[in-house]
C-alpha cells in the first residue's frame, strides 16, 4: 500500500515510476474498483431476496400489522424509554462495581505470602461459584432473600438486584483480568523486581497497564452482556425497558412495545461494540508495527 | 579508577579489601537438576568477571541467585559483607544495590524509554519527576539515546533497546552490575555499541559479573575470566591465561568448540 502511494507521488530524489510499475498501479485501481461493485451487487441481490421472501409469505400483512405498528410504536416509545433510563443507570453502576471487584479478586489471587492464604482462597472459591451459578437464582437470593432477613437498613430492591448483578459479572471479569495479567511475560516482572520495584509496585506499574491493554476487548465484551442482563432485575420488581414492553403489549395486544425495545436495545450496544472493535483494531495494528519494526 | 587487581597477581582479587560479592558454596537446584554445585566466587571493587561456559552450565543462574529472582538452595551469598541469602532480608533493597541487564532487554513495552529510566527512580527512590528525568536524561545521553527518550521500546533497534536497559540499570547506581548474555539477541553489527557502552563502565571502575559468549570481549574487558562447568568454576584466572592456555581439559574442549564456530 505504502509503496504505491509513494510511487503515485513521485519522491524527492526525482523519481518517477517505471512504465511496468504504473501498468501494475493502473491494474490494481481497476482490481479495487471491480471488488466494490461486486460486493454492492451481491449485498443489493440477496437484500432483496430475503425482503421478497418475507414480504410474499401469505403470514406477512398479519405479522407487519402485530410486530411493526408504526402507531403503536410511538404511543409505547415513552414507557420504553422510561425502563430503559433504568437500564442505562443500572449499566453504568453494575459496570463500575463489577470492573473494581473484579480486578480486586483477580490481585488477590496473585498474593503469594502466607497470611494472604485465606483472602486468595476464597477469591478462588467466589470466582468458581459465581461463574457457575445462574444470574436468574443469584438474583432471586439478593432481592428476596436478602429483605427476608428483616435487618435494619435493607437497602431497596433496586440496589440489591444491582449487587446480584455486580457479584455475578464481577467473577466472569475477575477471570479475565487474571487471563491478562497471566499473559504478561514474567521476564517483565523479573526486570521489575530486579529494579528494586516491590511486588505491589511491580503489578501497578509494569503488570496491570500491560495486562489491561491485552484484555480490553474481552472485558468490553462482558460488558456488552451486562447491557442486556441489567433488564433481568425486572423479574424482582423494577421496571425495565424490556417489562414495560410487555406492559404495553399486554394493554395493547401488539408486540412492537418489544420490538420498540430491541431496536434501542441495539442502538445502546453499538457504541460500546465499536469501541471494542477500536479497541481491538488498535492493539492489532501497533503489533503489525512492532514486528515490522 | 583504582587498579582493579593486585598488578603483582594478575588476575586474583586483590588482597585486604572486602569483596564486593562473596559467593561461598552456592547449590541451586531444579527439579532433579543441580544447576550450581558448591560454587565460589569473589568479586572484589572495581573488579570485573567475565563467566563463560556451555549453555546449560549454570551462568544465568548464578546472576538470577545474586540479583535473589532465585533462591539459593545452600551456601551464602555476601554483598558488602552482609549475607543477602539470610531469609530476612528484604530483597527488594538488596535489589537496589544490585543491577541485573537481560538478554532480551525486556524493556517495558508500553512505557517510552524515558519512563522505563525513570520508574524506579520515581516509584522507589520517591524522586520528584524532574529531577528523576533530569538524571535519566543524563543517563540517556551517555548511553547515546538522549534524541530517542521519547520513543516506545519497540521503535528501537536491538542494540538501542539494550542500552535503553543498561541506562535503567544504572540509575540506580548499583554498587555491582550483573550483565546476563547482553549482546546474544543483537545483530552482529550492534553489538559492538553495547560492548563499547560496558567498556566505558569498566572505565569508571563499575563492579561487574558478566556472562558472555563473546570470547574476544571477554578477554579484552575482564580482569578475569572464569570457565562454569557442571554448576562450578572449573577453571579461572587472567584471561590471556584461561583463554590463551587453558589448563584444564574441560576448558580447551569448551574453547575450541566455540572458536570454531569464529567467535574466539
Amino acid at each position: 500500500m505504502g509503496g504505491s502511494t509513494a510511487a503515485a507521488a513521485g519522491s524527492a530524489d526525482g523519481y518517477q515510476p517505471s512504465e511496468l510499475q504504473r501498468r501494475r498501479d493502473a491494474y490494481r485501481r481497476r482490481q479495487s474498483v471491480r471488488s466494490v461493485l461486486i460486493a454492492a451487487g451481491s449485498t443489493a441481490v440477496l437484500g432483496a431476496l430475503l425482503v421478497a421472501a418475507v414480504a410474499s409469505s401469505p403470514g406477512w400483512p398479519r405479522v407487519q400489522q402485530s410486530f411493526f405498528d408504526p402507531a403503536v410504536a410511538v404511543q409505547a416509545l415513552p414507557a420504553v424509554l422510561r425502563g430503559l433510563w433504568l437500564n442505562v443507570r443500572l449499566l453504568v453502576f453494575c459496570a463500575a462495581g463489577a470492573l473494581a471487584l473484579g480486578l480486586a479478586i483477580a490481585l488477590a489471587r496473585t498474593l503469594r505470602p502466607a497470611v494472604f492464604f485465606p483472602l486468595r482462597a476464597a477469591a478462588t472459591s467466589y470466582t468458581y461459584v459465581f461463574r457457575g451459578a445462574p444470574l436468574i437464582i443469584v438474583l432471586y437470593l439478593f432481592t428476596f432473600g436478602v429483605p427476608g432477613l428483616r435487618l435494619a437498613g435493607t437497602p431497596s430492591v433496586l440496589v440489591l438486584g444491582g449487587c446480584a448483578l455486580v457479584v455475578t459479572y464481577g467473577a466472569y471479569l475477575a477471570e479475565v483480568f487474571r487471563a491478562g495479567i497471566e499473559s504478561v511475560h514474567p521476564a517483565q516482572r523479573a526486570a521489575a523486581r530486579s529494579l528494586g520495584l516491590s511486588h505491589a509496585q511491580t503489578m501497578r506499574h509494569v503488570v496491570l497497564p500491560q495486562a489491561v491493554r491485552r484484555v480490553a476487548p474481552p472485558l468490553l465484551n462482558d460488558l456488552v452482556a451486562l447491557q442486556k442482563d441489567v433488564g433481568l432485575i425486572s423479574l424482582a420488581g423494577p421496571v425495565d425497558a424490556i417489562r414495560a414492553a410487555q406492559i404495553e403489549t399486554a394493554t395493547s395486544y401488539n408486540f412492537t412495545p418489544y420490538v420498540v425495545a430491541g431496536v434501542l436495545f441495539i442502538l445502546m450496544a453499538i457504541p460500546l461494540v465499536a469501541v471494542t472493535d477500536w479497541v481491538t483494531m488498535r492493539a492489532a495494528r501497533r503489533q503489525t508495527w512492532a514486528g515490522a519494526a | 579508577m583504582t587498579p582493579a587487581a593486585d598488578p603483582a597477581r594478575p588476575g586474583e582479587p586483590p588482597v585486604g579489601v572486602p569483596p564486593v560479592l562473596a559467593c561461598a558454596g552456592v547449590r541451586k537446584v531444579f527439579g532433579d537438576r543441580v544447576v550450581l554445585r558448591d560454587l565460589t566466587l569473589d568479586i572484589a571493587e572495581h573488579e570485573v568477571v567475565a563467566l563463560i561456559g556451555g549453555s546449560g552450565s549454570g551462568k544465568s543462574t548464578l546472576l538470577r541467585c545474586v540479583n535473589l529472582l532465585e533462591t539459593v538452595d545452600d551456601g551464602t551469598i555476601h554483598l558488602d559483607g552482609r549475607d543477602i541469602t539470610d531469609p530476612r532480608v528484604d530483597p527488594d533493597q538488596v535489589r537496589q544495590r544490585i543491577g541485573l541487564v537481560f538478554q532480551s532487554y525486556n524493556l517495558f513495552p508500553h512505557l517510552t524509554v524515558l519512563d522505563n529510566v525513570t520508574l524506579a527512580p520515581r516509584r522507589v527512590h520517591r524522586l520528584a519527576r524532574a529531577r528523576a528525568e533530569q538524571r535519566a536524561m543524563e543517563l540517556l545521553d551517555r548511553v547515546g539515546l538522549a534524541d530517542q527518550a521519547r520513543q516506545y521500546p519497540d521503535r528501537l533497534s536491538g542494540g538501542q533497546q539494550q542500552r535503553a536497559a543498561i541506562a535503567r540499570t544504572l540509575v540506580n547506581a548499583p554498587r555491582l552490575l550483573l550483565l546476563d548474555e547482553v549482546t546474544s539477541a543483537l545483530d552482529p553489527e550492534l553489538v559492538g555499541e553495547v560492548l563499547a557502552l560496558i567498556r566505558e563502565l569498566k572505565g569508571d571502575g563499575m563492579t561487574m559479573l558478566i556472562a558472555t559468549h563473546e570470547m574476544g570481549f571477554a578477554r579484552e574487558v575482564a580482569d578475569r575470566v572464569c570457565f562454569l562447568a557442571d554448576g562450578a568454576i572449573c577453571e579461572q584466572g587472567p584471561p590471556q591465561r584461561v583463554l590463551g592456555t587453558p589448563e584444564h581439559p574441560r576448558t580447551r574442549q569448551f574453547l575450541r568448540r566455540v572458536t570454531d564456530y569464529g567467535t574466539g
